[in-house]
């Protein structure tokens, strides 16, 4: 039995990596620092240690051939999930090139309102750091922030110490749309987050408002959505006011159509706060499940984010066409590959389609795949490297245990060698 | 396996060679002398043919947070250049900000060999060197980005000692992996965030109190004194702002004789003179480095055409967006490291601001004697993206055809440039100076830049042609390592070259006052932050190459 201190998480997206995790054999504990979020995920024991073909155990040898079987014959497949680390999206950005494959990450829904905005008209951000040190006024934007992260106040707003503040208790919190589910977000001193609460449908008029609002337009409207229009002029005042606001929202959070859209009148309401001398940044939640990773090393290996087509030889970015569940609807994909190291319960979506999942040991199927292989998961099988929800910061994951399980990257080589 | 190549025109300025017939020989990756064996395993005839060394970009930004969010904000951009996968290579996307295995191939295929990126933040190192991992063929490295980072200006601010700067350079150099330091508008990528849009040389930072010339001092002298080659790398302040050229020459005036490299100098050489307030100040920059023996340049040349520019320079990125074309823009704060800024730029020859920088960077070109203290760069993909280096080359060595070029541009750009005047041509000696013997010296490349017995056989070999575009576009061979990669401008094998770094030496308690302000300001474990030697080299591919320091360590 060991105890391995300062482990990072690949899973709760902020980057933690103060955890202290017991390890027992096969057997993990969060002593120390967990969450909501990581200690299960760390905790998931291994269930499956053999790969299957049509549900009967066979040698990790014989799932490749078959699985290479499988690909020989396909005309489009896909390959989604896509949450893995960085040597394993090589891996699979690879296998996906040689056989003219769609490659899709489960939550490119919700990353779509970015990219859709930043690939527009850009975007000024920050980064976790400068949120602990700088942030004077977090606003947060229809996101329950403590269930997406559980430690991200503690980590980066009550932080007892920063540099450029003299007292973090002291920074102030606002909600815009639904309020916070826990009490997180009060200051260690009492002082509770302000919340502006709108149904989430409502955001893209009380943001459009409240862009008006900073640039100085009138607005005739005394309410907007329930909303006092005053209320959203004290919010532009303090914006302006603040001297590193932040503005922060989780692009799946925004559940409506084209919530692009939202996105990009923040964004464009954060460079206008930057004209009128001060500044405010702003920073997107992500990270979750190898999201920014499958988007990083896609993005490095074809200039595109993933939702890429590999299928006429070169890649095509389509954030529409290339989505999963609307290839598999329209009957273009003929096989699927499911990648998903980090989550057990992150099933492949139904499909007829002979199917090859590269999953985290213990996935319960509803309908068996043609191909299981478990793998090990990065930062508790294996090292590797995953990206935070801040883009700019990769962390080394570490090996916790020897559980003989493949990494997703040996997995998905080896099926592009048998090919 | 033993190769000749036999009878080519041999340019290895490293060996005070200029356009000597001679045979080389290639073993074990090797460049080895005539083993005088009977049996030559393969023999290339060269007779008629010039013979370099591999070329080595010194300033070309391949790896990286910012390059990888201009990939992802120009898709348009890779829709006019989609690369196919063939069964040696993989596909990909070209043109301004080519994806990374696509960034070897074109490298390669116009006889590159290596490439330095010039902007690793410490923060991102760990992604610089992933992306740069994924680039084959090409050797690498990069300059780490210290100078807007809290933890110096805070040991600037309590004055701590050079020997305790040197010591953070040295730990900071090694944890990124690095081979050199860079500094980013010194002081202002950090000024930014504290809402300053500009920042003299003498300007203080308004919360630390520190300059950017006290910022260069310290750090010139850091990699002076713990022993590394290349010398201080220096994006300066005021970057693109009319008049620029007076920082410029009081940053080499303020250095005081200590070694130190201006980068993409050509966004750094503006005077105000004439109707437009923008005038040239390629004369007054080339006299100050003709003179200041202590001072190398590359030069940043703008072409015209679609590009973007990534930098770490926040600050002015931030005021540039005004010309972001198409109308969209990044910019981020970084960690309390540094920042970056993304903005797309179309050069146009009938504008007179850009067809001025483009004749700023030719006078610079031609303006400054020395080939060895001056690189051939467009500051990839900032001035243009690098497979335009043989249409360069060519302004370079043709007088003839730069006139034609220059009667092209917007007239009254052509007023105020002495381009048409100046009669100079490089020849093909300078130019293997500025792209191979010269880029290995700086960068302080054992073994590498040179054809002499003892380097790595990184050889191209060219056909010579009066138009020196075609000839520089493609070369006949490419040898990496030895191995042929390159035929007829075409890759036809695949290599993985090494990582550059050096280890300079540094007191290990450096770590004390680390490890505090990482668990108090950062947002990672200081043993999380540094990158081991076996990230780089655990997929099997990658190595890291060690790099001797200078002798006259302090």
């Amino acid at each position: 039995m060991i105890e391995i201190t300062e482990v990072p998480s690949p899973f709760c997206g902020i980057g933690t990596d103060d955890l202290t995790i017991r390890v027992d054999g096969l057997l993990m504990k969060v002593i120390e620092n967990g969450c909501a979020v990581n200690t299960p995920a760390f905790e998931q024991p291994i269930t499956d240690t053999s790969a299957r073909a049509e549900g009967k155990e066979v040698s990790f040898e014989q799932a490749i051939s078959k699985a290479a079987e499988i690909l020989k014959v396909t005309k489009l497949p896909l390959i989604s999930g896509c949450a893995t680390d960085v040597n394993g999206m090589r891996g699979l950005l690879a296998l996906a090139d040689r056989c003219g494959a769609v490659v899709d990450n489960a939550n490119f829904a919700g990353a779509r309102n970015n990219f859709l905005a930043l690939q527009d008209s850009g975007w000024m951000n920050t980064t976790l750091a400068e949120v602990k040190n700088r942030c004077d006024l977090l606003l947060v934007v229809g996101t329950d922030l403590e269930v997406f992260a559980p430690r991200f106040y503690e980590r980066y707003l009550w932080n007892k110490e920063s540099m450029f503040l003299e007292d973090t208790h002291q920074r102030t919190v606002i909600y815009l749309g639904k309020g916070p589910s826990g009490n997180a977000s009060t200051s260690p001193n009492g002082k509770k987050a302000k919340v502006i609460e709108c149904v989430t449908d409502d955001l893209p008029e009380v943001i459009a408002v409240l862009r008006a609002l900073v640039k100085g337009q009138q607005i005739r409207a005394s309410s907007v959505c329930g909303l006092a229009v005053a209320d959203l002029q004290l919010l532009a005042d303090q914006l302006k006011a603040a001297k590193y606001g932040v503005v922060t929202w989780a692009a799946g959070a925004l559940s409506y159509a084209h919530a692009e859209l939202t996105v990009q009148k923040l964004s464009e309401m954060i460079k206008d706060i930057n004209n009128l001398n001060t500044r405010c940044s702003g920073l997107p939640l992500a990270g979750k499940e190898g999201d920014q990773t499958a988007n990083q090393v896609c993005g490095w290996t074809t200039g595109y984010p993933v939702r890429t087509s590999f299928s006429r030889g070169y890649p095509e970015y389509d954030p529409f066409l290339n989505d999963t569940i609307a290839l598999l609807a329209r009957g273009e994909a003929d096989a699927l590959v499911w990648v998903q190291a980090f989550n057990a319960n992150a099933v492949p979506p139904e499909t007829t389609l002979p199917t090859i999942v590269v999953g985290r040991s213990g996935m319960k199927f509803s309908k068996e795949p043609d191909v299981f292989i478990p793998v090990g998961t990065p930062g508790i099988d294996h090292a590797g490297h995953a990206y935070r929800m801040d883009n700019v910061v990769a962390i080394r994951l570490k090996k916790l245990r020897d559980s003989g399980l493949p990494s997703t990257a040996q997995v998905l080589h080896a099926i592009e060698q048998a090919l | 396996m033993l190769i000749k190549l036999t009878g080519g025109t041999v340019y290895d300025p490293a060996s005070g060679i200029d356009g000597k017939v001679q045979d080389i020989y290639i073993q074990d990756g090797h460049i080895v002398d005539n083993p005088n064996k009977v049996v030559v395993d393969k023999e290339y005839d060269l007779r008629g043919k010039v013979v370099m060394s591999g070329a080595i970009d010194m300033h070309t930004h391949i790896g990286g947070g910012k390059g990888n969010i201009a990939r992802t904000l120009l898709p348009e951009d890779h829709r006019l250049d989609p690369v196919h996968r063939s069964d040696i290579t993989r596909s990909g996307c070209g043109h301004a900000m080519p994806s990374t295995f696509v960034t070897g191939y074109r490298y390669a295929e116009m006889g590159y060999t290596a490439g330095f990126e010039p902007a690793v933040l410490p923060i991102n190192a760990r992604q610089a060197h992933m992306e740069m991992a994924d680039i084959p063929i090409l050797d690498k490295g990069g300059y780490v980005m210290l100078g807007s980072d809290d933890y110096l200006l805070r040991m600037l601010t309590v004055k701590k000692d050079q020997k305790a700067i040197n010591d953070y350079v040295a730990w900071t150099m090694h944890s990124a992996k690095a081979i050199g330091v860079k500094v980013v508008n010194p002081g202002g990528i950090n000024a930014f965030k504290f809402n300053q849009r500009k920042l003299d040389l003498d300007e203080q930072n308004c919360h630390y109190g520190v300059t950017p010339r006290q910022i260069l001092q310290v750090l010139a002298t850091a990699v002076k004194e713990i022993g590394v080659t290349h010398p201080l790398h220096v994006h300066g302040c005021n970057l693109g702002v009319p008049g620029n050229v007076q920082t410029t020459l009081d940053t080499i005036q303020g250095i005081g004789g200590l070694p130190m490299h201006l980068t993409h100098i050509q966004f750094h050489s503006y005077g105000t003179e004439g109707d437009f307030k923008f005038s040239s100040g390629a004369a007054q920059i080339a006299e100050a480095i003709n003179k200041n023996k202590n001072i190398t340049i590359d030069v940043g040349q703008i072409l015209f055409g679609q590009t973007v520019t990534a930098s770490g320079d926040n600050m002015r990125q931030h005021a540039n967006h005004k010309h972001a074309s198409p109308n969209k823009w990044v910019t981020m704060d970084i960690e309390c490291d540094a920042g970056c800024g993304v903005v797309p730029f179309k050069y146009k020859d009938k504008n007179f601001v850009n067809a001025l920088q483009w004749a700023i960077g030719l006078e610079t070109f031609l303006l400054v004697d020395d080939p060895w203290r001056i690189f051939l760069t467009t500051d990839h993909p900032n001035g243009a993206p690098f497979t335009s280096y043989p249409h360069l080359i060519r302004l370079l060595m043709d007088r003839s055809f730069r006139n034609e070029m220059l009667l092209t541009i917007h007239p009254e750009a052509q007023k105020m440039t002495t381009l048409a005047s100046i009669e100079r041509e490089y020849t093909l000696q300078e130019i293997a100076i500025m792209t191979r013997a010269g880029a290995a010296k700086l960068i302080g490349l054992k073994d590498r830049g040179g054809l002499s017995a003892g380097n790595w056989a990184d050889i191209t070999v060219y056909t010579d042609n009066f138009d020196r575009q075609k000839m520089f576009e493609k070369p006949d061979y490419v040898f990496k390592d030895g191995q042929l990669v390159v035929v007829d401008g075409k890759v036809v094998s695949i290599k993985w070259g090494t990582t550059h770094v050096v280890k300079p030496e540094f007191d290990a308690s450096v770590e004390k006052g680390l490890k505090d302000y990482f668990d108090r300001y950062l947002t990672m474990k200081l043993g999380n932050f540094r990158i081991s030697d076996d990230e780089i080299t655990e997929d099997g591919r990658g190595s890291i190459t060690v790099h001797p320091l200078k002798g006259d360590v302090a």
